[in-house]
């Protein structure tokens, strides 16, 4: 950690990112009960609700909040209690002969590579679009403004075939959950 | 000063590494959907750090797009593992491979 050469409030926020990022997503992919790896997975969401408020994405961590943690872990949750809770691990069935090993290196050299392709372009690069002209990202209610002018103008199209894109995803999930039953039969029981 | 983007999107790249490495050693179709939340979270979070970098909202807006992208694919592969769980009690992947070779 330089200490000394960034502001000390940003280091300290990064930290605790960091800390609740990594606890979380190892949490996730290490523990035995669907139940916990939901919970390890709420902290690592609070954590890139917490890395988005401190790169002015203001909206985008309230959605993060409201859209992740309400949502999407709820409905894990759901299925979970609905399918009851299976421990069950087979952590000494390895179909798949040095899987782990394997994966381990893949997602290695693959993050490895990553990194070293980010720092040889200087982190950043590209130019920029025409959405902002170049304005910094403002926070709070410029924020959202911001984010609904290019949503509303820029990006329009893609947001009105968001729009049919969770209508053909809630009818699919109604779909895929029905309880199938024989429509001639006489008994109403299930 | 504040903290540099790099340091953001090796946290990234990092969180991005451990949910492929879930995805790709568990066996539960629960956990496997919530590391791909995981891989997921860690391209939102380097699409906000590009977008504070170069000052440009677009980053932010395709973000907004993922998070929807995100609920519908949780939506449909939960019904998926519930239509499954109802046919085989179980949500290994390992467990279905009629269509072994």
């Amino acid at each position: 950690m330089i200490a000394g050469a960034y502001a000390v409030p940003s280091v300290l926020i990064f930290v605790t990112c960091v800390v609740l990022i990594l606890v979380g997503a190892v949490g996730v992919i290490t523990v035995k009960n669907p139940v916990h790896a939901a919970l390890s997975l709420i902290l690592t969401l609070l954590g890139v609700a917490v890395a988005f408020v401190a790169q002015s994405a203001d909206f985008l961590a309230a959605v993060q909040i409201i859209v992740y943690a309400g949502a999407i872990v709820v409905l894990f949750l759901f299925v979970i209690m609905f399918l009851g809770v299976d421990t069950r691990r087979h952590v000494e069935i390895e179909p798949l002969v040095g899987q782990r090993a394997f994966a381990a290196v893949g997602v290695v050299v693959t993050v490895g590579g990553l990194i070293t392709l980010m720092a040889k372009s200087h982190w950043v690069s590209g130019a920029l679009s025409v959405s902002n002209g170049g304005q910094p990202i403002a926070t709070g209610q410029g924020n959202v403004q911001q984010l609904g002018t290019a949503v509303f103008t820029t990006y329009l199209f893609a947001f009105e075939a968001t729009a049919a894109l969770l209508i053909i995803a809630v009818v699919g999930a109604v779909l895929l959950a029905r309880r199938e039953r024989a429509v001639a039969s006489e008994d109403v029981g299930s | 000063m504040n903290v540099p983007a790099a340091w953001y999107l090796i946290l990234a790249a990092v969180l991005f590494g451990i949910g492929a490495f879930g995805v790709l050693t568990r066996r539960s179709a629960l956990i496997i959907l919530m590391c791909v939340e995981l891989m997921l979270n860690a391209v939102n979070l380097t699409f906000v750090t590009f977008s504070r970098t170069l000052s440009d909202i677009s980053g932010q807006a395709i973000v907004f797009f993922v998070m929807v992208v995100a609920a519908a694919e949780v939506t449909i592969g939960l019904g998926i593992v519930v239509a499954v769980f109802r046919r085989r009690s179980s949500t290994s992947v390992d467990e279905l491979a009629e269509l072994k070779g």
